[in-house]
């Protein structure tokens, strides 16, 4: 299976591909994609360089491209998706209907990827994504159990890539404006969730409240540890219960479903992450290719190195196991 | 610009829904209604038999009728149902992009706030597929909605904005009712019908936030546009969307119909507005570009 790795940075870039990425996945440093927080992502000049580093050493460069154009202002996409092929990368990552038909239209030879942000969570849809425009490769939605996945598989020719480790969208992906509802800023829009810019901690008394936009999303004592205030997983109270009515405060780990991943089809594996640190990325990724390997050659998997990744934090296999819904 | 009832988000009791569009049909000066299961199939069962009975007394009113699919198409049952959806003799309004898959091109339908529709290379598409109506998202600001209103307008597209109602905020596949009630979604025992206006969530500081409706979130407050009646008419916006609550539908879509035809709302809409929104309490920050919850009188 194909290991798909973020890179939130050239440095990260250069971190994945050494680290034994079989792809990695960027943005532009504007609004065009979904992780568009300062500090983060690629000049086209840097994404040049990036490119030409990646494929010396065999691995691929797909680039997001996956917010919704704003009415009016649809040359700052049309533009991000002529320079990403002009920069050679492998495939564009897109989620807007009205983007994916131009990317086919005026540049048919440029690899279209369907974004996690389109939420395609069925074979029907997927195979209309694949005749409609070309669609190579779908990213899915965090909604679906492992066997989904499979009769997925089954029933298209559209290689699938899932997501198996970090931040976890409670909510299927492209179409949820919690965010903007607090903020005014959301992922479709303006590639941000729970932005950084609108979150406050409050000291009060004992307490520490975390705040995004007017709203309190967890508050804990002085000895709690404190996570960001990310929406979908704050503490909220609802009649008589008060408690994470949505998700924990916990991250994706699919680890130990890799080979019924791998049964059921799934052409790659996707790391989230492009606002974590290069030593970050590198170590999940080496610890992921230990694994792809082991499982692709029929050896036991390295579970000492897996379980070292998620040391310390509250993980999830999320949808893939039924229970969770 | 005139009036269109969206579908019943919540999850009702087939009588309650009976009543209520018979109501509709004889009282409520809306040019059309959008009906049919849009958050979970699940529900489907329990109310199916009612749709028939209201597309035939909606129809006999002189309304025109568009059938919801499913927000969210996961399943092979939701898959077939979606399917048979494009046979049952009226206008599709998709919900999830899976219903193109099924409807030949050319055939015209209509487009829910649910689907992404942000700019005009979208709408384009959409409209050479045969959308002849597309409700646009919540979160776009007045500023994108004139702009799509327009293209729309050229392409003889009717563009709808969100005039009233909780605002569908996300979708997921993890039903919160039933995790609240501390059950999986497969043996929910179909707890949301306890709450018709969706179960509120507050924050920790008691304010009221946001509201479950099984795998739906929505927003607490109840959108209204009325203070931008004018402003939309102007930007060639064709129609405000009203979406079910509790309250008094058939009121408050006389007093949008009074106003539009005024071309500003008073406080006569306004009020019936809060009375029929849960708990009496509004926000219009999406379409003035700030965040949704946001309220800021006319």
């Amino acid at each position: 299976m194909e290991l798909v790795c973020p890179a939130g940075t050239p440095a990260a870039l250069r971190a994945a591909v050494e680290a034994g990425a079989h792809s990695v996945y960027c943005g532009f440093a504007d609004e065009t994609n979904a992780r568009n927080f300062p500090g983060l992502n690629f000049s086209r000049p840097e994404l040049a360089e990036g490119v030409a580093f990646a494929h010396r050493h065999g691995a691929k460069v797909l680039v997001a491209i996956n917010t919704f154009p704003r009415a009016g202002d649809e040359a700052i996409w049309h533009r991000a998706v002529a320079d990403a092929e002009k920069a050679g990368v492998d495939a564009v990552i897109l989620a807007d209907i009205g983007l994916l038909a131009h990317a086919a239209k005026h540049h048919p030879k440029l690899r279209r990827n369907l974004s996690v942000q389109a939420a395609a969570a069925n074979a029907d849809v997927i195979n209309f994504y694949a005749r409609e425009f070309g669609v190579s490769r779908v990213v899915l939605p965090r909604v679906l159990t492992v066997a989904e996945i499979a009769a997925i598989n089954r029933e298209t020719e559209v290689e699938t890539e899932v997501f198996v480790f970090g931040g976890l969208c409670v909510m299927a992906e492209g179409r949820c404006s919690l965010s903007s509802y607090a903020t005014g800023q959301s992922p479709n829009m303006n590639g941000v969730c729970s932005p950084a810019s609108e979150v406050e901690y409050v000291q009060e008394g004992a307490q520490l409240a975390a705040r995004l936009g007017n709203f309190t999303i967890h508050r804990v004592g002085a000895s709690e540890p404190a996570p960001y205030p990310t929406l979908c997983k704050g503490c909220f109270t609802s009649g008589d219960e008060t408690g994470h009515i949505f998700e924990d405060a916990v991250s994706l780990n699919a680890t130990e479903l890799l080979p019924q991943l791998k049964k059921a089809g799934v052409t790659a594996l996707k790391i989230e992450g492009r606002q974590r640190s290069r030593s970050y990325v590198a170590q999940v990724v080496r610890s992921f290719r230990a694994a792809v390997d082991a499982l692709e050659a029929g050896r036991p998997m390295p579970t000492s190195a897996l379980a070292a990744l998620s040391e310390g934090q509250a993980s999830t296999t999320g949808a893939y196991a039924k229970t969770w819904r | 610009m005139d009036l269109t009832l969206g579908p019943i988000q919540f999850f009702w009791e087939a009588p309650r829904i009976r009543d209520f569009y018979a109501r509709i049909a004889d009282e409520a000066p809306v040019a059309r209604v959008v009906l049919g299961e849009l958050v979970c199939s699940k529900r489907l069962p329990f109310w199916q038999g009612e749709i028939p009975v209201a597309v035939e007394r909606l129809k006999a009113a002189g309304k025109e009728v568009w059938l919801t699919s499913l927000a969210l198409v996961t399943l092979k049952r939701e898959r077939q149902l979606t399917e048979e959806l494009v046979d049952a003799g009226v206008g599709v309004e998709i919900s999830d992009l899976t219903t193109l898959a099924y409807l030949p091109k050319g055939t015209p339908f209509s487009v829910s706030p649910l689907i992404n529709v942000y700019n005009i290379g979208t709408l384009d598409w959409l409209a050479e597929r045969g959308a002849k109506r597309i409700c646009l998202p919540n979160e776009l600001p007045l500023a994108s909605a004139a702009k799509l209103a327009a293209a729309g307008a050229e392409r003889g597209v009717a563009v709808e904005v969100w005039g009233f109602g909780r605002q569908p905020l996300a979708i997921s596949g993890r039903c919160y009712h039933a995790r609240l009630h501390n059950r999986s979604k497969d043996s929910c025992q179909f707890i949301c019908n306890a709450d018709p206006d969706g179960r509120e969530v507050d924050t920790l500081d008691g304010e009221r936030f946001l509201a479950v409706n099984g795998v739906q979130t929505l927003s607490a407050a109840t959108s209204f546009a009325g203070g931008e009646i004018g402003a939309l008419a102007a930007a060639q916006v064709s129609a405000l969307r009203l979406s079910p609550q509790t309250g008094n539908m058939v009121a408050l879509a006389r007093e949008f119909e009074a106003a539009i035809a005024a071309g500003k709302a008073g406080p006569a809409l306004e009020a019936a507005a809060r009375a029929a929104a849960p708990g009496g309490q509004l926000a219009n920050g999406y379409l003035r570009g700030h965040a949704g919850a946001e309220w800021a009188p006319a």
